[in-house]
């Protein structure tokens, strides 16, 4: 049996001790004598939100194909456990050997959300690695960080090794073979991290050199040794279809945030809203075959024994083959007790008939994301989505028993005004009028809109890269003033208007596009107690604030300034595939609220036609 | 529809999953070893599925229970060896029986004795002759403990709750109520005890692992006790 790495005295006084013995149905067990390679993957965030992503079980399904590689998983301990940790000098250890997480030859971490920035350095503080990369020796793992935030790493640069660039599925085969190559041969880290350098999609913080201009701007940015090319180019997996998939993904005991079968139908999106990253850094879009997805579902849940499957894709409406395949997964599932869950579709009277099939119409709601309350807002992000859609969506939902909508909006856009800030309010309310347009006794009683804003973080790669955010307090007025405009609605009893925290979205915005000297901040905060900054009841703003004053970093200037046209951004050194000239091309576009058509409808050369594939040359060859 | 009692072992590292992660477990189990399972109607179908008793996080268990409905025959060995080639190391199922059609012959229902064993873990800080002063314990004709439920607390009576006990293997066996009329868990048992034994010290430390060895429905009649192991209630398939 496998012995634990804590004994039941610790377990039985901690909240969800399952968190912490691994032991899951799926999960892998080597011998670690018989492999080359173990790696730690970690997702920085408690175990029930790291089980439920995908990204992590395609890699440690994908590493442990290997025979010489053993890969193990590694969650945050919740503050009931960092405290036993630290107390009684347990070092972090991974879930299914139990082993100190200190002794693996690589710590993989991936990186979702900026918010989980002191977590980071959480992991490696309980696991006694170094914080600093130059700190560390032959004897540490490689810290090696993954996920979309590794498109503006630099915040994180001193605490990392290597950053992967893109899709795991190309080059990890590659590095982990050179490392065993590099093992074997016994050279020192730094050595071993030039053959990583090397390798296409890496990046090696250490070999690059930053200097500045007197205005704090960057003025140049250039390798300081000969293994790191001056431009890292972002991976991507061309055949998706046939790209590695976990068959067996590992099933948690306790109920994760996805307690589910994720299928993952396709990568990237045609749409190009202005404001999303994910739209630019995952293009071109690539879809899955539909037959592969059938064999998929079926083997996936016969493997795992879950009620529930999902299908996962940033617009799963725009899957050319989304009808065949949902149509599939209701007859082959829905009488075996299996829950079918359809995300991020397009509200029509094929998404309404779908749905009518797989959910209780009186109990669930249906979800628009019109991101802005006005059509010249709208315009200027390009979220081809009308008014006009949305009133004759929510109608034909509302006559086929719905009475529950949610509506999900931003504030702080590029451009906005009071008006459109208060066209919030008054779309909601628009949507409401529609019900009440139903004849009373067709009606079931009230509906309910639910309308939440968050406020807009501007992000590396996309069209807003150049824009300007507010402080707090303006965001918070924003707020209010939509609060106050919802009040003033006809059916304001059938509205409710939710918003987001306003200090999170700050520090939000200066960690995603900042540069290697906000990096300070970070470690100064986390010295101060700074932890789970995602979860409402720890975020502990007053302390983040008092890290940016003892370090002396200026949240104004990251958020506040209209970034220059030319100005070297901490992330130019990454090439995406999709060009600088496209996106400020955007940028202009939208400052003259002209849309732009998405790339089934007329190809705008962004550039990832480069990458030969995908959507740029669907029905081409 | 066919009604089936499924039996297991709890131990080791599983004893650290709670009831509600168990009862998920199992319905997971069903479906990757394709046991012909029943649901309830309704827009989101549930197994139909009930468990004895919930078994507290800490405890291992030779004796677990749950009862299922069937939609078609199994075959008893078969869904055995289906069920533990699906499950991890942890849970071991070791029986599945038909029983009895009749509401009443399931689950919590029936339930009315169940067996432990609490044995003392390596640094329990027990005096030399401790099983004595225990039976010396058990010697009283009454026990009174402040039962503290979510509501209330009131002064019961558990003597008369203890069925049987007796020194077994450096620890003691215990057979105690169970069920949902009266219900004795055996840390408060124990706990009472070790307030007797040491009476002056007030907050307690918990020197005893303990473990579920069986669980019985009553068979008797006219208040006459006649325990039989809810496996016993079942046929093989
Ligand atoms: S090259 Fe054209 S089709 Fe391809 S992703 Fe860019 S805009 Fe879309």
């Amino acid at each position: 049996m496998r012995k634990l790495a804590l004994n039941d005295d610790i377990l039985l006084n901690i909240e969800k001790p399952a968190r912490y013995i691994g032991g899951e149905v799926n999960s892998v067990m080597k011998d670690k004598d018989k492999v080359d390679i173990r790696f730690a993957m970690c997702f920085p965030d408690v175990y029930e939100i790291g089980m439920s992503h995908l990204g992590i079980q395609i890699l440690y399904d994908m590493f442990n194909r290997r025979e010489d590689t053993w890969c193990e998983r590694v969650y945050s301990p919740w503050l009931d456990m960092d405290k036993v940790l630290r107390e009684k000098d347990i070092p972090l250890f991974a879930l299914e050997s139990q082993d100190p997480v200190q002794d693996f030859d690589f710590l993989g971490i991936t990186i979702q959300f900026e918010m989980c920035y002191t977590n980071i350095l959480q992991i490696l503080d309980l696991s006694h690695i170094p914080l600093h990369a130059e700190d560390r020796t032959e004897t540490d793992p490689i810290v090696i960080g993954g996920g979309p935030c590794a498109y503006n790493p630099e915040p994180l640069a001193e605490f990392f090794d290597i950053f992967y660039i893109g899709e795991g599925e190309t080059v990890y085969d590659e590095l982990l073979d050179t490392y065993k190559t590099w093992k074997k041969s016994g050279g020192s880290r730094k050595d071993f991290l030039r053959q990583a350098a090397r390798i296409e999609g890496l990046y090696v913080p250490q070999f690059y050199d930053a200097a500045y201009n007197e205005d704090g701007t960057i003025a140049a940015f250039t390798p300081n040794d000969p293994c790191a090319p001056s431009k890292v180019r972002k991976q991507v997996v061309m055949d998706v279809t046939d790209a590695p998939y976990p068959m067996k993904p590992v099933v948690p005991y306790i109920k994760a945030t996805q307690d589910r079968v994720v299928l993952e139908i396709q990568r990237g999106c045609i749409r190009g809203c202005r404001f999303c990253q994910a739209g630019m850094i995952y293009r071109p879009t690539r879809e899955r075959s539909v037959e592969t997805l059938k064999e998929y579902a079926r083997t996936m849940l016969k493997n795992t024994g879950h009620e529930e499957i999902s299908l996962s894709s940033l617009s799963s409406s725009d899957y050319s083959k989304l009808n065949d395949l949902v149509t599939f997964l209701i007859e082959e599932f829905k009488d075996r007790g299996i829950n079918i869950s359809l995300p991020s579709l397009r509200i029509d009277a094929f998404s309404l008939d779908v749905m009518s099939k797989v959910q209780d119409i009186r109990k669930s709601s249906l979800t628009f994301a019109p991101e802005a309350g006005s059509q010249r807002m709208r315009d200027v992000i390009n979220k081809g989505l009308t008014e006009e859609e949305i009133l004759t969506g929510a109608g034909q939902a509302f006559e086929g028993g719905w009475t529950k909508v949610k509506l999900y909006f931003m504030l702080g856009l590029p451009t906005e005004t009071e008006e459109d800030m208060k066209e919030i309010a008054r779309l909601s309310d628009r949507v409401a009028r529609r019900y009440y347009e139903i004849p009373k006794e067709d009606r079931h009683g009230k509906c309910q809109i639910t309308a939440s804003s968050s406020f807009f973080v501007p992000k590396p790669f996309t069209p807003f890269q150049w824009a300007a955010m507010y402080p707090a307090e303006e965001y918070d007025r924003r707020a209010h003033l939509v609060n106050d405009e919802f009040r003033e609605q006809l059916n304001r009893k059938s509205l409710k208007y939710n918003w987001h925290d306003a200090q999170g979205t700050v520090l939000e915005g200066v960690m995603a596009r900042g540069d290697r000297r906000v990096g300070r901040v970070i470690e100064e905060a986390y010295h101060l107690g700074c932890l789970f900054d995602s979860w409402t009841e720890t975020f502990r703003n007053d302390l983040w604030m008092q890290a940016f004053d003892n370090t002396r970093v200026d949240i104004a200037f990251y958020n506040q300034r209209v970034r220059g046209k030319d100005e070297i951004f901490p992330w130019d050194f990454i090439d995406i595939g999709v060009s600088r000239s496209f996106l400020r091309r955007e940028w202009e576009r939208a400052m003259n609220e002209t849309v732009t058509p998405n790339c089934r409808e007329k190809c705008s050369g962004c550039g990832a036609a480069g990458f030969g594939g995908g959507v740029c040359v669907e029905g081409k060859n | 529809m066919l009604k089936a009692r499924i039996k297991f072992r709890k131990y080791g590292v599983l004893r650290f999953i709670g009831h509600l992660d168990v009862m998920r477990y199992f319905q997971k189990v069903m479906r990757r070893a394709g046991i012909p399972i029943a649901f309830t109607g309704g827009y989101s179908p549930h197994m139909i599925m009930s468990f004895a008793s919930p078994l507290g996080i800490g405890l291992e268990s030779d004796g677990e229970y749950l009862d299922i409905e069937l939609t078609g025959p199994v075959d008893s060995r078969e869904a055995v060896r289906r069920m533990n080639e699906a499950g991890v190391d942890g849970i071991e199922v070791v029986s599945l029986r038909q029983i009895a059609e009749e509401k009443k012959m399931t689950g919590m229902t029936i339930l009315a004795a169940a067996d432990y064993l609490a044995t003392p873990s390596g640094d329990a800080g027990l005096p030399e002759d401790w099983q004595d002063r225990f039976a010396a314990f058990m010697g009283q004709p009454e026990i009174r403990v402040l039962k503290q439920t979510k509501r209330s607390e009131r002064e019961i009576n558990i003597r008369p709750l203890v069925f049987e006990w007796e020194a077994r293997d450096g620890g003691i066996f215990m057979k105690l109520a169970a069920g949902s009329t009266e219900n004795l868990k055996p840390d408060l048992v124990m706990d009472t005890f070790l307030k007797d034994l040491h009476p002056e010290e007030n907050s307690l430390s918990h020197p005893f692992i303990y473990r579920r060895l069986e669980m019985y429905a009553d068979m008797g009649e006219e208040g006459n006790r006649k325990l039989v192991t809810l496996e016993s209630l079942g046929e093989e398939i």
